[in-house]
């Protein structure tokens, strides 16, 4: 069957090591991307992506993990986790460019029906991500009410 | 969050390279050699439609040895689409866009 790759850029207002944490820290993930990202993110570590508390619907290994330059995982079907033809690869890279940084994902060894479910996926993750990084607006939080408690 | 829309609309605002895209989407990671041919425009065109439409970021590229593969990259469309597009809206668009394609035959504009 053939193999897909997509590439998929968005320049973010923010810090290299901000947009780190937020692709591997569980709760922030969760924010902008609906499932969270966990792991210890070691080379060779397994990783997961679920819905918070629910089974994984990704499961996959660390291969590099350079904070916060670059990030490349392997995304597996869990349960059929050998089956290579529905293993895909994904590369994070983070890149200061001009005032901004750079988030180029490239994800690659797709088959045609996971390049539909990805196709439709990442660029409302991107966007997503940029306005949580940009304004905080798609942060909810959880503490709001106490934050905006009058304090005198 | 500023507003760069700009450059998008931009390179949006021509047919040549809203085809160049069309192509881009029908297959994705080609070469400015593959992109080029069987188009009625100089390689160097095509070249500079291309410097357009990644100045704007509607297309990422990769370098793979000696070669460029050029990839659409759809992130600024969907700021435009999630920007006047409601979510309600969408299904009842789809149907629309599907009625037009249904009506009219699958042709590119």
């Amino acid at each position: 069957m053939a193999k897909h790759t997509y590439v998929y850029v968005t320049y973010i207002l923010t810090t290299p090591e901000k947009i780190w944490e937020a692709l591997t820290d569980q709760k922030i993930s969760a924010s902008y991307w609906e499932r969270e990202n966990v792991s210890d993110w070691k080379v060779g570590s397994r990783w997961e992506h679920r819905l918070p508390g629910k089974s994984p619907d990704v499961v996959g290994e660390v291969l590099e993990s350079d904070p916060p330059r670059r990030l490349v995982t392997t995304w597996k079907v869990p349960g059929d986790e050998d089956n290579l033809d529905r293993t895909n690869r994904c590369v994070f890279d983070i890149e200061e460019a001009g005032g901004k940084v750079k988030l180029t994902v490239t994800h690659s060894d797709l088959n045609d029906k996971a390049l539909a479910n990805v196709s439709g996926g990442w660029p409302a993750v991107l966007s997503n991500l940029k306005t949580l990084l940009e304004t905080g607006h798609t942060l909810p939080n959880p503490y709001s009410a106490v934050a905006n408690h009058p304090k005198g | 969050m500023a507003d760069d829309m700009d450059p998008v609309f931009k390179a949006l605002a021509d047919a040549s390279r809203r085809r160049l895209l069309d192509r881009l989407h029908a297959d994705q990671g080609q070469t400015l050699g593959a992109l080029a041919a069987g188009l009625d425009m100089t390689r160097q065109a095509v070249s500079q439609h291309l410097s357009v439409l990644e100045a704007a970021n509607l297309i990422a590229t990769v370098k793979r040895g000696r070669e460029k593969l050029h990839y659409l990259n759809p992130v600024p469309i969907h700021d435009i689409h999630a920007r006047w597009i409601a979510k309600f809206e969408r299904p009842r668009l789809d149907a629309l866009a599907a009625l037009k394609q249904n009506l009219e035959g699958d042709r590119d504009g």
